[in-house]
């Protein structure tokens, strides 16, 4: 090739390259981008409610459109505990489900079962709720609660969680339906971290007399962990922002009561259900930030969660 | 004359044939393993020798459709019962690997965890039982001043005599060692044929290896498989120096495999 066509020829390929790189950068900062802009957007929408109600909006239960008395105190609550109650319930069974299909679940089980995981986390969450109001609620409040408050309410220490009437829906219903939406995602990740775990390192513990509980607990756990993390993490997220099942089953009542049993609400089931109806500024901008705080807390929680990983490890002692 | 040791037999095996699914990979095996001697088992892959050794801590149990026919005598009572409690046998049958298995866990938890299994020991006796295991394997004085730090740090060779203390920190009666040095260096393979020594004080041990001359260098006996068969079973001087069958000389003079 003459030089100076080879010449061409690489300046072709360098603006090419040189394109490339650039596509590939912006769409990295396009991210970045729209993260800071949501973050303004919250940050600016709130300030009319940030400045009448200052602190106070966040220890607040007060919750009045008529009177412009906002405070966010019961749907930061009921976000919380309906999410807590998820995890509770769904981290335990989900790893039921992984240890069952890992080791001892019979083979022509497995795939069927892992579908049917899969087709569970697909399932959108408006028939979560549908289900959770119509089916689930009904039967909860007829053959569950009834039992939760004669038994667990006149416990001294718990007994207010489970006191009140048998309503069926309320915060604890709609822990359980989270719990219920978040096995699936939990309980896959769960089961495919687990399927890598080298078979060599399972024999060794076996090898040595462990039962499987043991083997899972002591040793496949401890290897997992970073991807079981990630998992629950995974549930947490969509825990915390799950918005439509919830709406259908908490209640959507701006009281504070300290029973599992009575109509709440969360920070994402009072958005969609106020801002349809909200007038005026200050209704808007206390919405606003709602938003803004439910953003603030997936945040925390998920860099706390990253914490205690950072702690474990270092406790485990890892040298490299 | 070498044949006249006087040898108690700690592992007897009797018609023992063994079954993935419909594939046979052992037939109808006898042989006796003497205890506190190193036997070794020989072959080419697929020749069944892990197999064998998989058969005498039960392994094959974790995978449904392994089975075991025949009597595995362990002082005189058969570990392929049904009735025996797995957990109990592989208390006193321990095993290493291929490949060295740290747990995700301290060097001191490593340890600890097979004896918690059985036995409650005081916090002083499970430092003892551990400094026990780590000098009798060789590593306490690498690791004596880093017991809190993760097992996973360590070395390779390192790292397989952290299995072999796991092993027997639980006090087992066997040791079986599956190619216990085939991903390590020479040097630690060197280490690792030391201890072997060292250990058949105390423990029978059953090694399996691709490595001829380890067999040769480590083991008092020596059994040669071929395609799920024993072919020859002896002293370890006598089956390399003067072998009764064709095919193991084959083998052994590199003919063959």
């Amino acid at each position: 090739m003459p030089t100076f066509l080879r010449e061409v020829h690489m300046k072709r390929h360098n603006l090419l390259d040189i394109l490339f790189r650039n596509i590939t950068r912006l769409s990295a900062f396009a991210v970045l981008v729209l993260l800071v802009a949501i973050i303004v957007s919250l940050i600016v929408g709130s300030v009319p409610s940030i400045k009448t109600f200052g602190f106070q909006f966040l220890t607040s239960a007060e919750w009045d459109p008529v009177t412009n008395e906002f405070g966010a105190l019961v749907p930061i609550v009921g976000t919380l505990i309906t999410s807590a109650i998820a995890l509770l319930i769904a981290i335990p069974v989900s790893f039921g489900i992984a240890l069952f299909l890992t080791e001892l679940s019979p083979r022509w089980l497995r795939r069927p079962l892992g579908i049917a995981i899969e087709l569970l986390a697909g399932v959108p969450s408006i028939i979560y709720g549908m289900w959770g109001l119509f089916v689930f609620a009904p039967l909860f409040a007829d053959y569950v609660q009834p039992w939760l408050i004669e038994k667990l309410g006149p416990l001294p220490i718990f007994g207010p969680l489970f006191q009140g009437i048998p309503m069926g829906i309320g915060v604890l219903t709609a822990g359980i339906i989270l719990a219920i939406m978040v096995i699936p995602f939990i309980a896959s990740v769960m089961r495919d971290v687990f399927e890598v775990v080298p078979t060599l390192l399972k024999e060794s513990a076996y090898g040595l007399g462990a039962t499987t509980w043991e083997v899972m607990w002591q040793v496949v756990l401890p290897y997992t962990k970073i991807g079981v993390a990630g998992g629950i993490m995974l549930g947490l997220g969509r825990a915390l922002g799950e918005t439509m099942a919830v709406t259908f089953v908490i209640g959507n009542a701006h009281k504070l009561s300290a029973s599992l049993l009575m109509p709440g609400n969360s920070i994402s089931s009072a958005l969609a259900n106020e801002f349809n109806e909200a007038v005026g500024e200050l209704y808007t901008s206390a919405l606003v930030e709602l938003g803004l705080i439910l953003f603030l807390i997936t945040f925390i929680v998920l860099s706390l969660a990253r914490y205690m990983l950072h702690m474990l490890t270092k406790r485990e002692g890892s040298t490299t | 004359m070498s044949a006249e040791k006087t040898v108690t037999p700690k592992l007897v095996v009797r018609d023992l044939n063994f079954y993935y699914g419909a594939e046979r990979a052992l037939k109808d095996i006898n042989l006796t393993i003497p205890e506190k001697m190193v036997t070794a088992f020989i072959g080419p892959s697929g020749c069944g020798k892990s197999t064998m050794l998989r058969t005498f801590n039960r392994m094959y149990q974790l995978y449904p459709k392994q089975k075991a026919t025949g009597e595995v005598l362990l002082d005189g009572e058969n570990i392929l019962d049904k009735k025996q409690d797995l957990n109990t046998l592989r208390a006193k049958i321990g095993m290493v690997f291929q490949k060295p298995t740290p747990f995700p866990m301290s060097i001191y938890d490593n340890i600890a965890f097979g004896a918690k299994l059985y036995e409650n020991l005081s916090r002083h006796d499970m430092d003892e039982r551990v400094e026990w295991a780590l000098r009798k394997a060789a590593l306490w004085t690498e690791a004596k001043d880093k017991l809190k730090q993760s097992g996973t740090g360590l070395s390779g060779g390192q790292q397989q005599r952290l299995c072999i203390a796991r092993a027997i920190a639980v006090k087992p009666q066997i040791l079986l060692l599956d190619e216990p040095t085939s991903a390590l260096d020479p040097i630690s393979t060197a280490h690792i044929e030391k201890l072997i020594d060292e250990l058949k004080a105390e423990f029978t041990i059953i090694i399996v290896t691709h490595n001829m001359q380890q067999a040769a260098r480590v083991s008092d006996y020596t059994a040669y498989m071929y395609l799920g068969d024993l072919i020859e079973f002896g002293d370890t001087s006598t089956v390399f120096t003067n072998p009764k069958r064709k095919e193991t000389e084959d083998y052994i003079t590199g003919r063959f495999g």
